[in-house]
This record gives C-alpha cells, sequence and structure tokens, in this order.
C-alpha cells in the first residue's frame, strides 16, 4: 500500500497545477490520472492566454507554476490581444503545438520534485479525520492525508453527436462514473453543465490560398516571465466566414441537432455559443467568422475556431464544405457536444475545500469553470491549501484586490455558476492593477512565502523589482519646470515643477519622447512598465482609498435584529452563517469563514440605509 | 369586548412594509386606544413600532428604494402646495424611475465599453465606443440640467427666505406684521427700533416662504444696534431674495429678481416713481408685493426636475464628474472609459442600490452575437 501527503485526481490542468503546487512545497504527491498520456492535452482549441485569460496565466507563472513556461514551449503564434489599449486589459495568447505544450507540460512535471504519476481509474474516494483513501479500478489501494479532486468534464459525462450519444468523459476517453456517484453519494450539491467542440479538420484539404490570414506578433509577449527566447517556428492562423448557404444547411437541420432536438437540457456558455445557437439566436447575420487554427507544426489538423456544434457528421461535413475555403475539406474528428456533473462551488470553502468533507479539494470544471487557465488557476491554490491543510495551517487566499485567481475563487464560492464560469477583464473591479505585467510583483513576494517559489525563481524577481524601484526613483527624480512641462503637453504652465512620474501619468510615454523628453537610463529597460504603473496610480489610489474606507468600517456595529433574511444578495450559506454567528461588528462579520467583501458591502449598505432611516426619523 | 372595529390583513408581499401586517381601525378615544395597546402588548412577540420603523422596513425589503422613503418623509412634513407636489412626484417614485433609467442607460453604455475590451478579437458591429459615448454625453446632459434645479428644489423643501432691507424707520416691521396678520415685529416711530432679525414663515402661492425682517440699515454707536445692523446685513445677503424698501441700498448688493417698493404708501405725498408703493398699516400694494415674490420664485422652481438634498446633489455631482472625465479620454484608453462609468454608476447606486458586473455581462450577451 503506497502512502502520500497529497493525492491528486485528474490529469489535467487543474490537476497538473495542484500537483507541482504541492510538489513545490515540498509534499509528497500522488497524481492519479487514466492515461499517462492524458497529461498535458488540451480538449479544446489548441490556444492559452486571452482577455483574462492571459492575466491567469501570468498569475500562475508568478506562483511558480507550469502553464505558462509550457505554453510558451509549444507556442507557434503569438498575440497580444488588445495591444491598442491599455496595459491592463493586455491580455497575452498564444496558438499552442498541442504535441509540444503535452510533451513540455509532462517534462515540466517530472521535474517536479515529490510528484509521483499512477495510472488508473478511481473507483471509489473516502476521506476523513485526516485520513485520504483512494481506490483503483485494479483494487490497488492509496492512501494521503488530504485529497484534490480535478476530473474536469469527466464526471457522468456523455457526448452527443445529433441524436448519438454516449458516455465519455472526451470525444475518446471513457466517463467517470463511478466516481460521480460517488459525489453523490456524498451529498454535494450537484448540477449539470455542457460545452462543445467544433468538427477537427485535415489541413491539408483546405485551400489556404483563398483565405485571409492572421499572423502573430512580430515581437512576440511571452506567456512565462521566465521565457526569454521563441521555441518553435512560427505561424499563421486562416480566417473564413459562415455564408447564408452554411446558415441553411443548419436551418433545415436543426431538429437533428443534440441541443435542438431536444437531447441536451443543460445550460452551455453563453460567450462560446454552437453555431446552431448563433444561426437562431442571431438570425439577421448571415455570416460569422472563423478562424482556423493549426494544432501543431507537424500536425495536419486544424481547429475551426467559431463553429462547435452538436449536429449529425454527416450535416457537420456539409455545412463545413459550404464555406469559402473548405469546399473540399476532410473531417478528421466530428464535432461534438458533452454534458457533465459539475459541483455547486459555493459548497467550497475560500481554499476550495468541500466545506463538508475536510481534506477533499475541488479544482477546475468540475467546480463550473471553463478553460484551461481558470482550470490552472484553480489547481494551484487547491494544491497550495491541501498542502496547508496537511499541516494543519490556515487557508491562504487571494484577494479580489490582488489578483484574478483572488476573484475567481471569489465569484465561484460566493456566486456558484449559471453557466460555465470563464474569466473577463470586467468581472476585475481592480483590473488597473491587476495587469497581466506586473502579476510578478503582486504575487512572486507572497508565493515565496508560501513556499511556492524557488531560490533562483526569487533571485530573479529580486533582481527585477530593484530594477524597478530604481527607474521608479530616477522618474521621480527628474523634475522638469512648469514651463518646461507645458510646452511638452501644450496645455497652460502649472504652478509648480514637475515630475517625469508624473508626466507620464497624463501624456503618453512616445508623445513624451517625441518632444524630446530623454528617459533617464536607470528607467530605461522598464519603461512601459513603469509607464502603465504612473498612468493608473491615480485611479489604484482612490480604490485603495475605498478599499481602506471599507476596513474603517470594521468597527461599525451591527444591530442584533439585523434580518438578514431579507438581505437579497447574501447567498443562503452566507445568510445561515451570519445568522448563526450573530457577529457584533462589521470586522468580526468579515472574519467569518466565507463572508466575501461583497457580503460584507450589502451589510454595510444595509448598515447605512438604517442609519439614513434613523436621520428621517430624527429630522422628523 | 373592547371595541367595534374594521380589522385589515395584508398578506406578505402585498402591504406596505412586504410582511404580514394587519390593521385594527378602532374608535379614537382615549379609552379604546389604551385598552386595545394594552391587550396587543400582552400577547406573546408584539410591541409598540418604533418611530419610522414601518418605513424603515419597507426600506430593509426593498418595498421602497432611499428616494421614495425621503419622498415619504418630505411628505408627513409637507406644509405648502409646492411642498405636497415635490413630495408626491418623489414618493410616488419619479425620482427613483428616473435615475433608475439613467443608470440603466449608463450599464448599457458600459456594457458597449466593456465589450470592446473584453471581445475585441470577435465580430462586434462598428461603432460601439461612439455609440456608447453619445449615450453618455446625453446622461451628461440630463445629470446637468436636473442639478440645475437642486438649489431651488431644495428651497421648496426648507423654505425660501425673503429679506426686507431698508433705511431705519421705512416701515419693514409694519409690512412685516400685515404680511404675518399678527404683531410678529415692535413697531415704533423711532428708528433703530428692530435689533435682531425677525422671522415669519408663510405660505406664498403654495411656496414656502419665511419673510426677515432686518434692522434698519445705518451706522450707528449703539453697541446693540450696530451688531443687529451686522446680522441684518450678513442675513439679506444671503436670502434668496431681497424686498428694498426705499431707494437706497444701504451696503447690501442687489441681484437679479430682487423686488423694489417704495415703503409707508400711506403717509407718502407725490413721489415720482414708478417703483411699487406698499402700506404695510392699510396694507395697500401688499398684494402686488406677494404675486412680485411669488411670480419670481415660482420662475426659479420652473422645471420638472425632482433631486432636492444636498445627499441628491453629491450623488448626481459625483456622477457628472466621472462622465465628463470619460469623455475626455482618448480611444487608446477605453479601460479608464470603463473605469469612469464604474464610477458613474456607483455614484448612481448610492441614490439607490448597487451595480453587479454580472449586469454588465448579461447586456453584452444579450444585445450581440459573441463568441467562437
Amino acid at each position: 500500500m503506497k502512502h502520500f501527503d497529497i493525492l491528486v485526481v485528474g490529469g489535467g490542468h487543474a490537476g497538473v497545477e495542484a500537483a507541482a503546487a504541492a510538489g513545490r512545497m515540498g509534499a509528497n504527491v500522488a497524481l492519479i490520472t487514466m492515461r499517462r498520456s492524458d497529461i498535458g492535452v488540451m480538449s479544446c482549441n489548441p490556444a492559452i492566454g486571452g482577455l483574462g485569460k492571459g492575466h491567469l496565466v501570468r498569475e500562475i507563472d508568478a506562483l511558480g507554476g507550469i502553464m505558462a513556461e509550457a505554453g510558451d514551449r509549444g507556442a507557434i503564434q503569438y498575440r497580444l490581444l488588445n495591444r491598442r489599449k491599455g496595459p491592463a486589459v493586455q491580455g497575452p495568447r498564444t496558438q499552442a503545438d498541442r504535441k509540444q505544450f503535452r510533451a513540455a507540460t509532462s517534462a515540466l512535471l517530472d521535474a517536479t520534485p515529490g510528484v509521483t504519476l499512477i495510472e488508473g481509474e478511481v473507483v471509489d474516494l473516502s476521506i476523513k479525520d485526516g485520513a485520504a483513501r483512494v481506490v483503483l479500478a485494479d483494487d490497488s489501494e492509496i492512501n494521503g492525508r488530504a485529497i484534490v479532486l480535478t476530473t474536469g468534464t469527466f464526471l457522468n459525462g456523455v457526448v452527443h453527436i445529433g441524436d448519438v450519444s454516449y458516455p465519455a468523459g472526451r470525444a475518446d476517453s471513457p466517463a467517470s462514473q463511478r466516481l460521480a456517484s460517488l459525489i453523490r453519494d456524498h451529498d454535494l450539491p450537484v448540477g449539470r453543465l455542457k460545452t462543445g467542440t467544433p468538427p477537427r479538420l485535415d489541413g491539408r484539404t483546405i485551400r489556404w490560398d483563398d483565405l485571409e490570414k492572421q499572423p502573430g506578433d512580430e515581437v512576440p509577449t511571452y506567456l512565462s516571465f521566465r521565457t526569454a527566447k521563441t521555441h518553435l517556428r512560427q505561424v499563421s492562423c486562416g480566417i473564413t466566414h459562415t455564408n447564408p448557404k452554411t446558415h441553411d444547411i443548419i436551418r433545415a437541420n436543426l431538429d437533428r441537432s443534440a441541443m435542438y432536438g431536444g437531447h441536451i437540457e443543460s445550460v452551455g456558455p453563453r460567450y462560446c455559443p454552437s453555431i446552431e445557437d448563433k444561426v437562431v439566436r442571431f438570425g439577421d447575420k448571415d455570416s460569422h467568422q472563423i478562424f482556423l487554427e493549426p494544432e501543431g507544426l507537424d500536425d495536419p489538423t486544424v481547429y475551426p475556431n467559431g463553429i462547435s456544434t452538436s449536429l449529425p457528421e454527416d450535416v457537420q461535413l456539409d455545412y463545413v464544405r459550404s464555406i469559402v475555403g473548405l469546399e473540399q475539406v476532410e473531417v478528421l474528428r466530428p464535432g461534438y457536444a458533452i454534458e457533465y456533473d459539475y459541483v455547486d462551488p459555493r459548497a467550497l470553502t475560500r481554499g476550495l475545500m468541500v466545506r463538508n468533507l475536510p481534506g477533499l479539494f475541488l479544482a477546475g470544471q468540475i467546480n463550473g469553470t471553463t478553460g484551461y487557465e481558470e482550470a490552472g488557476a484553480q489547481g494551484l491554490m487547491a494544491g497550495l491549501n491541501a498542502v496547508r491543510y496537511v499541516r494543519q495551517e490556515n487557508h491562504a487566499v487571494l484577494s479580489r484586490s490582488e489578483a484574478y485567481i483572488g476573484v475567481l475563487i471569489d465569484d465561484l464560492v460566493t456566486q456558484g455558476v449559471t453557466e460555465p464560469y470563464r474569466m473577463f477583464t470586467s468581472r476585475a473591479e481592480f483590473r488597473l492593477n491587476l495587469r497581466a505585467d506586473n502579476a510578478d510583483q503582486r504575487l512572486t513576494e507572497k508565493g515565496r512565502s508560501l513556499g511556492l517559489i524557488s531560490d533562483t525563481l526569487i533571485e530573479a524577481w529580486d533582481r527585477k523589482r530593484g530594477m524597478l524601484d530604481a527607474g521608479r526613483d530616477a522618474l521621480r527624480a527628474r523634475s522638469l519646470s512648469a514651463t518646461e512641462a507645458a510646452s511638452i503637453t501644450g496645455g497652460k504652465p502649472g504652478p509648480a515643477r514637475r515630475s517625469l512620474w508624473e508626466m507620464l501619468g497624463q501624456t503618453p510615454l512616445d508623445e513624451l519622447t517625441e518632444r524630446g523628453v530623454e528617459v533617464p537610463q536607470e528607467a530605461a529597460p522598464v519603461i512601459e512598465f513603469l509607464a502603465a504603473e504612473a498612468l493608473y496610480e491615480p485611479y489604484i489610489e482612490r480604490q485603495m482609498r475605498d478599499q481602506q474606507a471599507l476596513q474603517r468600517e470594521e468597527g461599525l456595529r451591527i444591530p442584533a435584529d439585523l434580518d438578514y433574511d431579507t438581505m437579497s444578495g447574501l447567498t443562503s450559506e452566507l445568510r445561515s452563517k451570519l445568522k448563526a454567528a450573530r457577529p457584533e461588528t462589521l470586522g468580526q462579520a468579515g472574519r467569518i469563514s466565507g463572508i466575501t467583501p461583497a457580503a460584507l458591502s450589502l451589510i454595510l449598505a444595509r448598515l447605512r440605509r438604517r442609519q439614513a432611516i434613523d436621520g428621517l426619523a430624527h429630522s422628523a | 369586548m373592547l371595541d367595534q372595529a374594521l380589522v385589515l390583513t395584508f398578506p406578505q408581499g402585498a402591504s406596505f412594509t412586504g410582511e404580514d401586517v394587519v390593521e385594527f381601525h378602532t374608535h379614537g378615544s382615549i379609552a379604546v386606544i389604551r385598552l386595545v395597546s394594552d391587550a396587543l402588548s400582552r400577547m406573546e412577540g408584539l410591541r409598540p413600532a418604533d418611530a419610522g420603523e414601518f418605513t424603515g422596513r419597507a426600506l430593509e425589503n426593498e418595498r421602497l428604494d432611499l428616494t421614495r422613503v425621503e419622498g415619504l418623509s418630505d411628505l408627513l412634513e409637507a406644509e405648502t402646495a409646492e411642498q405636497h407636489r415635490l413630495a408626491m412626484a418623489t414618493f410616488g417614485g419619479d425620482l427613483s424611475n428616473q435615475v433608475s433609467s439613467w443608470r440603466e442607460r449608463l450599464v448599457q453604455a458600459a456594457a458597449l465599453i466593456e465589450a470592446s475590451v473584453d471581445f475585441s478579437d470577435e465580430e462586434l458591429p462598428e461603432g460601439l465606443i461612439e455609440g456608447a459615448l453619445s449615450e453618455v454625453t446625453a446622461l451628461k446632459e440630463a445629470i446637468r440640467s436636473e442639478l440645475d434645479g437642486v438649489s431651488a428644489r431644495e428651497r421648496i423643501r426648507d423654505g425660501f427666505e425673503v429679506a426686507i432691507v431698508g433705511a431705519p424707520n421705512v416701515g419693514k416691521s409694519t409690512l412685516l406684521n400685515r404680511l404675518a396678520g399678527r404683531d410678529a415685529a415692535i413697531t415704533s416711530s423711532i428708528a433703530g427700533t428692530t435689533r435682531d432679525v425677525i422671522e415669519v414663515r408663510m405660505d406664498v402661492d403654495g411656496l414656502p416662504v419665511t419673510f426677515l425682517d432686518t434692522a434698519g440699515l445705518r451706522d450707528t454707536d449703539d453697541e446693540v444696534e450696530r451688531i443687529g445692523v451686522a446680522r441684518s446685513r450678513a442675513r439679506a445677503e444671503r436670502a434668496d431674495l431681497r424686498i428694498f424698501l426705499g431707494s437706497e441700498s444701504e451696503g447690501v448688493e442687489r441681484r437679479p429678481g430682487d423686488v423694489e417698493a417704495l415703503g409707508k404708501a400711506d403717509l407718502a405725498s407725490v413721489f415720482d416713481s414708478h417703483a411699487l408703493r406698499v402700506s404695510g398699516l392699510t396694507g395697500q400694494g401688499v398684494e402686488e408685493l406677494l404675486s412680485l415674490v411669488s411670480n419670481e420664485l415660482g420662475q426659479r422652481i420652473a422645471g420638472t426636475g425632482l433631486a432636492s438634498r444636498e445627499r441628491h446633489r453629491r450623488a448626481l455631482e459625483d456622477g457628472l464628474v466621472s462622465l465628463e472625465s470619460a469623455m475626455t479620454r482618448s480611444a487608446a484608453h477605453i479601460e479608464l472609459i470603463g473605469e469612469d462609468l464604474r464610477n458613474a454608476a456607483h455614484a448612481l447606486d448610492c441614490l439607490l442600490g448597487r451595480i453587479g458586473v454580472e449586469d454588465l455581462l448579461d447586456k453584452i450577451f444579450s444585445s450581440f452575437c459573441i463568441g467562437k
């Protein structure tokens, strides 16, 4: 019988980051997956990063995780999204060579100390009084002290293609039905979601010459802070569009779609609609864009991003061939929709532990999210907190003002999900500070204190911080007279001298340099970073003041008769916790486990309204 | 038997507070009320309501928002027809509806901005940002015009002040007493009789107006009178409107809309003046004077605005500043426009409720075809 500290079940992106994080912290980890070759598999589109998602990848990287580095090793195209918008909302994105990404993920995991890979299907698991046990299909038993469950779409997964459906976790992998019934036996709140994927095309049968090309950036923006060079040959994606004929074919066959034929009841993501959905919901549009994304340098498979479907195979072939450039295309694998179980994440603590089953942690799609990046981020936090649990330490939690990871987990455990949850920059109220470019400055030191970061990494980070500090000082020290400043900005001279730092807050860097402003030598290597910081500083200060104001409310008394039942917006769990604990001050309420800033501000608003009522009563 | 009474029950969700409510409409004698109250108090779980408690519960149960509660409070205090009109409109939800609809439009505009940020890689319709900004411009104008009338509407709630100003012994106090219909101020033929500022509150065509009788303005060696004169000047300067009796301004600035009249019309022989002549003693010209005052104040409250409190003003001003800031951004900093709109919505929420990000996403998804 084998014994470990942490048992990670599932080898997807959540499982990999969970195992790697626990391993970095010095724990003895077993990563149990159905097949060794599943490690690092991208089951949907061959891309890492994007808006919100690129931010998450950088944060995983800043905490020592694997995804960003593997993404760079597999990258065959780099694009910084929103390049022409402000730095806070720019997100790095790569197209990945599937095979290379998988190999890199595997290699990086192998290089992590303390992680043992075990192949097998988990058929039973138990967790009680700090003893965790997992039984595999071959009756072998693995013991540990905490479990991280990352089963993706494998829980009761059912694949639908037209009116054909069969149980599966992915197109070609068995589903975990026995695990699903275990979850249900443990009385966890379970719901059902769906997602879909498009048919895969044979790139050798696409008429590329007829298509518009989307090349990558000339200067790549790497996913990892540690990446210094481009590893692979870079390629372009193709762009094509559906047309009225495509839509006619889809409309004529809607009743054969699993979605519209009544085979699927669960909720899919609104921002990743199937092509059936697009044709039905946006009937006035007679064309939708499709990105043709190569899945690898030596792999002819092409991922047509934008046409996920659950129509029967013959219809898929029909409508795909109605599209410009795809007239003679061969479909390598049909698209499908998949339904799966997820656990309502409101049953979790902010450390991603099942509240009623201490020692059991959940991460990834099992919590109702979608996306590799969302999964990886949760995996990292779950692995971290599993180790802390075993070491009898408190949960480590990132706040909403600290990281997208904090936003992600806070949203999940307080709001739950109504559709597969995907990250957006607009979900982060502190997004001006939560930039992809400063993820390491925000998180690496904290990661170090949590034991996630190696000495070598912290040295590199420390050097960078030193450069940033020196650059900042130099910009603050270099001051311009009021007249000089005005001649550059074109306005009226102000009353005082202004530092280059202040100028950067109002005038874009390239305008300043165009007008002959010289960037001090110390700041030059990091000037883009510092320009972003200077630009957002006033806003961030304002936001921080708001935060502090909230903290000052800590001492505010909560009347004993405050009626939590009538506060709309409070989840039933928080409500019952508050009713049970009856905190006397706002500060006490904040320290109840699971109480979120959002919940606190609800209570605060209620207290304020009561004060306003009292004010009216007194003035009357 | 305590009484024969009407008993009304309102089930949860259909009452003023939103809770289960039973009303006893008893006869009004002290004995009946006391006996019924005592009987109810003896019952388990019952206690007399605190002041404003029912309204408070209506607010907490989200049956009313804060502006409507404020309107109700104003309604309970309304003395004049204009106060009643404003209070009823606010209590009825006009202000709340107005601000909610602005907030709705703001969320819509913010959704366009956020869509351009988070879905820049998708096929978005042209002109999203321009559309958002033109909506912001319209909202800015609407809020600005609402703000324009706040001071006047605050006066409807708190009352206008009209100061009667003039040299000593021109008949100011006599005029005030005539307006009041009683001897509010001591009058005598001795100049400098009025030493302090005397106030009389009146209903002038539905407007609450406080008339101020002030000490006659002159240089004097009498220390008490001198203090009175200084105080009078200050109050007169601060007043919403001044009635100058006599042609001398006596160091008080005349502003547009101020009324000029000649006092002691009963004594006046031949004055070659077009000024209105009034007499507090006989009442001559007093009606005309009041209608001049009423017309002037009436013009100031013209318009359809509803915001009438300092709290409203602050929130609207905060919102306006953010919207103005949004309009100055370059297209390269769309995320700052987003931040400005967030702040503006927050300001409107301070009047009403809260903004959730999910609101934004709902808007985005219902409007466009997004996704791959």
